[in-house]
């Protein structure tokens, strides 16, 4: 057992800190979902593709440099210890990517992979519908074959991106029958195309990083039908493992917030000595237990992820924790702050978007049934 | 980088395993909680032959010479079964604390030659008082040795009256320090040891007890289905599955931490530095005892819950670890001591890297072994 790198990684590592270190920019950029934001993230995905760090573990054919799983964790790390930009492309670099690079052919790798690689292609998520949300097998929306492809109707809601996003990927029912976990597709749909709108939903944090899509005889080609027709629901129970496992949510993000929440507290005079903010109690507050605690949470994340290297973590184990963690860290860090934290540049954001997790990627209720079932082998609730 | 245990361990800790399962703990922890220990020397013994006793015994005094990460295998498997009797003293703290005795730079007697070889044979067993963390002898009244540590020094220890535990398999002694074993050595890594191995026994114990719930929610039926189809019961236990899967890779990196470095220290020609970069030796030990305590404490609560009525009886047999749990999350430094081990740690780094403003931190590092600590 060690956590020692070789000298590939730490040259790796280094290399990744260099860079960015010289190319992340000074200040925050503009929202990710505003036209502005979506340009200046677009043009900062462009520069991390020339670098050839877009997506070190992919194969080098699409844009990668086929890096070890370590490799991925390491720049994860350094890339939120850098405070760089959220990443523009991340539903289909975390979660189409891995969808295609398993079940996709060579052709749809080929064609998709590389402009996502350098965010021509930015894509959305298109799972929920407005009454098929933790019950997703009960979806509507309708795939009809079509010569040479398929026709598209209905709305799904909550996609992720779609506000500024160029193509979406999603589960549509092809066939209808008894079994709802059969008869569906998994499709790639362009969101430029005739027949589709997107109204973009005004979120808790005053963004609109979802939106709702409305199908109507949207054609998709056969090229983009990933899997088999009426596999999708396999097909993005693999995607759903990684957007609840470590690729989505590297342990990094949490890392850095763990880092900076320690700072938050010392910085504030909590430690010792007289209360430098007159709502601090003197000497050690009650907040320091708390500040620990998150600390040693997101350390345990970036363990398990390195252990996960050797033996895989149950995904939705992993997303119930860094959920739970991330509304963790960041309620304690606003109690840190007391009232000083309603008008905080930094803290509300992270914490508002963190409220989130608990309930995007399947919520925490369907994990806790997902993991009783599959990892403890309990008997599933009669439905 | 691989942090998990290998080939070998994972075989170390099934033939613990099989043999634990084989050993009739409940009976023995029945008699050892009565006062009677013939069957609980008998199990050590049979540990002894299992090379547990000797882990951290060198081989010049007849042990292995293993390593943090063989002991928390070993520990974790103890801690499974609720194995009775003083395990991180006797397996780990004790045997660090002699080998380092015997490099003190005052040693009036040659402690580790004297009781290493039994210790490791399995024929003395040690308990330890070493205040604040540890201000009783657990099982001192059975014990062979006990030593005492107070900052630098190491004294032979003397039971004095005995006091029950809230842990009915386990008995504490008063202790009163006598002759002097050795003085000016470093006891700190024994005492990080002692951490390590308590951890372990946590995390092991937090494993039965989610085992035992979920079989007993598999079988048990009310309302005409396994009470563990009800998400009131089963979320409960994925909670606790997901605390002890992230307790363990802390647990698995403390070890690593404490690993001695390898000889000559590798480094990366190209980087020129030393290339272990993710271990802090305290941060990460204190980090591992606080998620295992808490993993072990939630298992406890739940399985207590989920077993309803039954796991209160002492027939059943939850008690073994119900009581284990509790005590053991409070010893070898209560999880605030921990928390606060980690605040300070944290801080000086800062303070260190020129980037926090030092005046905010003037919080003097806890040491171990002094009375005021952070409670």
């Amino acid at each position: 057992m060690n956590l020692d790198l070789d000298g590939a990684a730490v040259r790796f590592r280094d290399e990744v800190r260099d860079w960015l270190a010289a190319n992340v920019p000074a200040g925050p950029l503009p929202g990710v979902d505003t036209a502005e934001g979506n340009l200046a993230h677009r043009s900062w995905e462009r520069r991390l593709a020339a670098a050839g760090l877009a997506a070190v573990g992919w194969p080098v054919e699409y844009g990668g440099r086929a890096a070890p799983p370590l490799h991925t964790l390491l720049f994860d790390e350094e890339y939120h210890a850098a405070g760089a930009p959220v990443r523009i492309g991340q539903n289909g670099l975390f979660l189409l990517a891995p969808t295609l690079l398993a079940h996709g052919t060579a052709e749809q790798c080929a064609r998709i992979l590389p402009p996502m690689a350098r965010a021509e292609q930015v894509w959305a998520q298109a799972w929920s519908e407005p009454d098929a949300g933790s019950d997703l097998a009960s979806l509507r929306s309708r795939a009809r074959r079509v010569d040479g492809g398929w026709s598209l109707s209905g709305q799904k809601t909550w996609s992720s991106r779609a506000a500024v996003a160029d193509r979406a990927f999603g589960l549509f029912r092809s066939t209808l029958g008894p079994d709802r976990h059969r008869g569906l597709t998994y499709l790639m749909v362009d969101l430029r195309a005739p027949g589709v709108t997107v109204r973009p939903i005004r979120q808790l944090d005053g963004g609109a990083g979802f939106a709702e899509i409305f199908l109507d005889d949207v054609f998709v080609p056969d090229a983009d039908v990933i899997g088999e027709p009426g596999d999708g629901w396999r097909v993005a129970m693999s995607t759903a493992a990684h957007e609840r496992g470590l690729s989505l949510r590297g342990p990094g993000r949490f890392t850095a917030a763990a880092d900076r929440l320690v700072r938050l507290w010392l910085a504030a005079g909590a430690v010792s000595g007289p209360p430098k903010q007159p709502w601090q109690p003197a000497g050690r507050d009650r907040h320091g237990e708390r500040v620990a605690d998150a600390w040693i949470r997101a350390r345990a994340y970036r363990m398990a992820a390195y252990a996960s290297l050797a033996r895989p973590v149950p995904p939705s184990a992993t997303k119930l924790f860094w959920s739970e963690l991330d509304v963790f860290l960041h309620e304690t860090a606003l109690d840190v702050l007391g009232p000083f934290a309603e008008a905080d540049p930094e803290w509300p954001a992270g914490y508002l978007f963190a409220l989130a997790g608990p309930i995007y990627a399947g919520t925490n209720e369907i994990q806790r049934d997902t993991l009783a079932q599959r990892v403890l082998g309990l008997p599933r609730e009669p439905r | 980088m691989r942090l998990a245990p290998s080939e070998e361990q994972l075989a170390f800790a099934d033939s613990l395993h099989a043999m634990l399962a084989a050993a009739d703990l409940p009976k023995v922890s029945a008699a050892w909680a009565d006062g009677d220990p013939g069957a609980g020397r008998a199990l050590w013994s049979a540990l002894a032959g299992a090379g547990v006793t000797g882990l951290l015994v060198p081989e010049r005094w007849g042990g292995h010479d293993a390593g943090p990460v063989d002991l928390i295998v070993a520990c974790e498997e103890l801690g499974h079964h609720a194995v009775p009797g003083p395990l991180a003293e006797s397996v780990a703290a004790v045997p660090a604390l002699l080998t380092a005795a015997a490099t003190a730079p005052n040693r009036p007697r040659d402690a580790a030659r004297e009781w290493l070889p039994a210790l490791a044979r399995g024929r003395l067993v040690a308990s330890l008082v070493a205040p604040p963390w540890l201000p009783f002898a657990a099982d001192g009244d059975g014990a062979d040795l006990i030593l005492v540590t107070d900052g630098d020094e190491i004294r032979q220890g003397h039971a004095r009256s005995v006091l029950p535990s809230l842990n009915p398999a386990r008995r504490l002694s008063e202790v009163t320090p006598g002759a002097l074993i050795a003085s000016g050595q470093d006891s700190g890594l024994a005492m990080e040891l002692g951490v390590l191995a308590c951890s372990a026994q946590l995390l092991g114990a937090a494993r039965a007890l989610l085992e035992r719930s979920v079989d007993y929610a598999k079988q048990r039926t009310q309302f005409g289905r396994p009470i563990g189809s009800f998400q009131a019961v089963r979320h409960q236990l994925a909670d606790v599955a997901v605390a002890i899967e992230f307790a363990q890779p802390l647990l698995y990196a403390a070890a690593v931490a404490l690993k001695p470095p390898p000889e000559p220290p590798e480094r990366d020609p190209a980087a020129g530095r030393c290339v272990r970069p993710v271990t802090d030796e305290p941060l990460d030990v204190s980090a591992a005892k606080v998620a295992c305590g808490e993993a072990a404490r939630r298992a406890a609560r739940v399985a207590l819950q989920v077993h309803g009525a039954v796991g209160y009886t002492r027939e059943h047999g939850l008690w073994r670890w119900l009581g284990l749990v509790r005590v053991l999350d409070l010893a070898w430094g209560t999880p605030s001591w921990h928390r606060a081990r980690i605040l300070t740690g944290l801080a000086s780094e800062w303070r260190e890297s020129g980037d926090h403003p030092a005046a905010a931190v003037r919080w003097e590092p806890a040491h171990p072994y002094r009375k005021e600590g952070f409670e």
